[in-house]
């Protein structure tokens, strides 16, 4: 569905490319051995690198190397062989060094692509451009003092892989299911945790707007502070609605950076000193080449997890679900490995259908991730062993599970406690049929005369008289023997 | 007997292993010489505690017969630009007001490893920046050389004080740095021997940066001799720079033997310069006849991008200094003049903090890194730098060492040159292209001006060949047989 947004003018389409800066999973920073966990006391993770004391050098970390190099893998994408890192020069607090080490001109990672999953079942691809590591800054606070500003240099050094998408991206919704993606698969991966509210996964948002049909891409702005995948789909919609009302009042949009206000809606422009930057690029001469060999690359390769897009073709091929439901199940690796846990088995539908609807109707309810689920993987398994041979009917299961979710006890627990076991004892369910029949003189006439449509009502009646725990099949075999 | 203070490190050594003396006598000796010797100001901070302490420390492990490293006792001054644990460094500059680091260079770690006793740290052209030790915020280094008019001159530069304290006998030796000629051209200007190894044989960790890619460590002697013994102990691969080498340290000393027969000495046709002072030329000329008596094959040979470097050097050092001094920011440590905003602070401390030469320097490679200016500059230089290094590597394939002129003058006097940054420059005019091509140098002392002052011969060597670089070195020494001393 295309995303099109009505002026004055004409009708407009909106031209999308996203900046993701993915932290990197490392117990030390990308060039000094300082710890990087969330949350420390300020200036507690700091070494001398850090601190930018004067004749300290940088010394990457290689594990930094592998993770950028295994992202690369895993959206496809070329990896370089030779990188180079370049100092970004610019003055900041917290900034120590006075530049910030990236890789400008030979990133690590070249051309790869993200497959959005979109919510109609359809997938699109999204080309991207790059990936190349750089070190994050420290954080300035202007908000402790009435008169200073403080820095916390925790962060100052941090491993970041900032993600450039190619501009594919054409909706609000667009955005939201690549940064959905993206995030799944470093996950996946296990090189960025994607965390939004952390601040491990950021995102400045590059939006342009054009008429529909028109080819050239008009100016475009960048947006930035934007720390939710919500926070982006919004942003996108007010910048763009911004833009379409500068070009039709007449004037022109300005290639510029802003800054996403979520609390009043709405993007304003930086103060120009903070972005009127030349930033004097060039090649870190405390640094050589970073040179790696195709079997380096081939080693991680051959250590990389089934990524969501694979997961899901299995999903579709292996075990006939649907491309929603397979999409909905491997979106989070928790989730589809809860799924495959309950699935063995069992058909793999009927676990499918009991994890969306069942599993995550609770898990909504109560706010919770599956890692918190209060059924666990084992006891749904446990759950649909009991459907399977015919211990409990469909309808008495899905009060089981509504026992579970709230007493959290085990599904047998439940049936035996409770006496809910089917009952398959032909002599039982013959006397709650005769009694049935006996008591309904008129509907059995009914019947005679044609009408087994009325079938149904005595299958009722005998649930109702059995509290439900006859085996329907049998109940329906017997009946249709004794009305003949 | 000789005096302490007048002693090569290898006659000290002998001494020290022989009992004629003790660490602690050769220290006060020269902390007395020190002290006499204020007025040549070579010093920014004296550290005589530290160095009676570690000289005890030495004599105890002589005493102890405990293992003695290879310069255990051995008093030397390190260069301003090097961290020192608990002791002031400063780069010569008023930024680094009161900055104590709490970590020791690797280079000043090794040689106090090896036993060497610090004796104080040497002045220098503020962050290594100048060729005559004028831009120190901590005032000028006078040369312990005087000429027939008895004028002040000036040591050379960026590693003056280092030079004057070695050449007045205030330390059998010292460190120093060179990133276009600051040990060499210093060496030459003072009557002594200074060695700018490969770049990448000793560590740049915890030496205060100036050119990432140019700046190396290196030894300021009074002997050959005496630079293998130290550079053998200042050298080695430091895991904590990228750009440091992992190869062996050889016994430079033992490379020493006198034979260099069949040598393939180059004589670089470029480096004859027009308007070349005719006493520079009849001393390079009385070098190579040292050589060929000695049994080396002189060949001529050429390094066609000669006249480039000096443009290219002043390009590439700039930049890179532009960003490495960003980092005295008046944020964290150093001076710090307050401002009304962070852009005022910035401005007011970097103005204050930062002297003329320094300020130059960093507008001059911020404006080469800039956008539309990057190309025609930089990467323009980068690309000169890589000829200038093919021309070394393509002479090489022929001759085994070059020997040239090291600086085209005698030392000059203090107020010479001041005005004239270009003129300056000038001076590093034969020791900028093997820096630019990573290449080791040595400057020797070889015979005196017309105003009796000391000028030194360079030769360049192949990339980690310090041992035939310094055994040709130690040949020319002795035939030169240089015996001059400042008054």
């Amino acid at each position: 569905m295309t995303y099109i947004l009505e002026g004055d003018t004409g009708d407009w389409e909106v031209v999308i490319g996203l900046e993701v800066h993915a932290q990197i999973i490392s117990n030390s920073k990308l060039f000094s051995g300082s710890a990087t966990s969330f949350g420390a006391e300020p200036n507690t993770h700091v070494s001398l690198v850090d601190a930018a004391m004067p004749g300290m050098l940088p010394v990457i970390n290689e594990h930094c190397i592998e993770q950028a190099v295994r992202t690369g893998l895993g959206l496809k994408a070329e990896i370089n062989l030779v990188s180079v890192f370049d100092r970004k020069n610019y003055f900041y607090a917290d900034l120590p060094q006075g530049y910030q080490i990236s890789q400008l001109y030979h990133p690590i990672v070249g051309e790869g692509t993200v497959i959005l999953d979109l919510d109609d079942g359809s997938t699109r691809e999204v080309g991207i451009e790059r990936l190349h590591m750089e070190q994050d800054a420290g954080k300035s606070m202007h908000d402790q003092d009435p008169k200073r500003s403080f820095i916390d240099l925790n962060r100052s050094g941090t491993g970041l892989m900032e993600i450039v998408s190619r501009p594919d991206l054409k909706s609000p919704e667009d955005v939201g299911a690549y940064l959905r993606k993206l995030r799944s698969i470093l996950r996946y991966l296990g090189t960025c945790d994607g965390n939004m509210d952390e601040g491990s996964m950021r995102c400045d948002v590059n939006v342009s707007v054009r008429k529909v049909g028109e080819i050239e891409l008009r100016n475009r702005a960048e947006v930035k502070n934007v720390n939710s995948v919500r926070f982006a789909m919004q942003a996108v919609e007010i910048e763009a609605r911004r833009q379409i009302d500068v070009y039709e009042d007449g004037g022109d949009v300005i290639q510029e950076t802003r800054l996403f206000d979520s609390v009043n809606g709405e993007t304003r422009p930086m103060r120009s000193k903070e972005h009127a930057h030349d930033y004097r690029y060039f090649p870190d001469p405390d640094l050589l080449p970073l040179e790696l060999t195709q079997e380096y690359v081939d080693n991680i390769k051959a250590t990389l997890p089934e990524l969501p897009d694979e997961r899901k073709a299995r999903y579709m091929g292996a075990f006939g679900l649907s491309a929603y439901d397979a999409g909905v199940l491997v979106a989070e690796r928790d989730t589809a490995q809860y799924y495959e846990e309950v699935a063995a088995g069992h058909d793999p539908k009927l676990a499918a259908n009991w994890v969306i609807s069942n599993l995550f109707a609770v898990l909504k309810e109560k706010g919770v991730g599956i890692s918190e689920s209060p059924v666990s993987a084992k006891s749904l398994s446990k759950l649909l062993d009991l459907l399977k041979d015919d211990t409990i009917s469909g309808r008495i299961a899905k009060d089981v599970f509504e026992i579970m979710v709230a007493e959290g006890k085990e599904a047998e627990a439940i049936v035996e406690e409770k006496g809910l076991k089917q009952i398959t004892d032909t002599g039982a369910i013959e006397t709650a049929v005769d009694e049935v029949i006996a008591n309904s003189p008129e509907q059995v006439e009914q019947y005679k005369s044609g009408n087994e449509k009325i079938a149904g009502w005595f299958v009722g009646q005998v649930m109702k008289a059995t509290g439900g725990k006859a085996n329907p099949p049998m109940v329906n075999q017997m009946l249709k023997d004794k009305l003949k | 007997m000789t005096k302490l203070t007048d002693l090569t490190i290898s006659a000290a050594r002998d001494g020290l292993n022989g009992g004629d003396f003790t660490a602690v006598e050769l220290t006060e000796a020269h902390i007395v010489a020190m002290e006499d010797a204020r007025g040549l100001n070579a010093f920014i901070t004296e550290t005589p505690d530290i160095a009676l302490e570690r000289a005890g420390e030495s004599d105890g492990r002589r005493k102890a017969g405990a293992a003695v490293g290879a310069m255990d006792g051995i008093p030397v001054a390190i260069k301003d630009l090097f961290c020192t644990e608990g002791v002031l460094t400063t780069a010569g500059s008023h930024i680094l007001d009161g900055f104590t680091p709490p970590y020791e260079s690797t280079v000043s770690g090794n040689l106090r490893a090896a036993g060497s006793v610090m004796l104080g740290k040497t002045n220098m052209d503020e962050f290594a920046m100048g060729s005559a030790n004028i831009t120190s915020y901590y005032g000028n280094v006078i040369n312990p050389w005087k000429g027939k008019d008895g004028k002040d001159l000036v040591p050379g530069g960026s590693s003056g004080g280092s030079a004057a304290a070695v050449a007045g006998r205030l330390a059998l030796a010292a460190t120093g740095t060179d990133t276009g000629g600051s040990i060499r051209q210093p060496a030459s200007f003072s009557g002594i021997v200074g060695l700018k190894p490969t770049y990448g044989r000793c560590s740049r960790w915890g030496i205060v940066a100036f050119a990432s890619s140019l700046d190396q460590a290196g030894p300021m002697t009074r002997s050959v001799r005496d630079a293998a013994i130290m550079l053998g102990a200042m050298a080695g691969h430091d895991p904590k720079d990228s750009t440091s080498a992992p190869v062996e340290v050889p016994d430079f000393e033992a490379a020493l033997n006198g034979d260099i027969k069949g040598l393939r000495v180059g004589i670089p046709k470029e480096y004859r310069m027009d308007g070349m002072d005719p006493e520079i030329d009849k001393l390079w000329s009385e070098g190579i006849d040292m050589m060929k008596d000695g049994g080396a094959e002189i060949i001529d040979v050429s390094l066609p991008n000669t006249e480039h470097a000096l443009p290219t050097y002043y390009i590439i050092a700039p930049a890179e200094a532009s960003a490495n001094l960003a980092r005295y920011d008046g944020v964290r440590y150093g001076l710090r003049v307050d401002g009304d905003s962070l852009d005022e602070m910035y401005a007011n401390t970097r103005a204050e903090g930062f002297g003329d030469e320094v300020q130059r320097r960093v507008l001059i490679g911020a404006y080469v890194l800039s956008a539309g200016f990057y190309d025609a500059y930089y990467r323009k230089a980068q690309r000169v730098r890589r000829l200038i290094s093919n021309d070394f590597k393509k002479a090489y394939e022929s001759v085994d060492v070059l020997l040239t002129p090291t600086a085209p003058s005698a030392a000059f006097a203090i107020a010479e040159k001041m005005d004239d940054p270009v003129a300056m420059y000038l001076n590093d005019v034969f020791t900028v292209p093997a820096s630019l091509a990573g290449m080791p140098g040595i400057s020797v002392p070889t015979g005196l001006s017309h105003q009796g002052l000391p000028l030194g011969l360079q030769l360049i060597g192949k990339p980690f060949d310090e041992e035939t670089l310094l055994k040709a070195a130690d040949v020319l020494e002795a035939a030169a047989g240089f015996d001059g001393r400042p008054a």
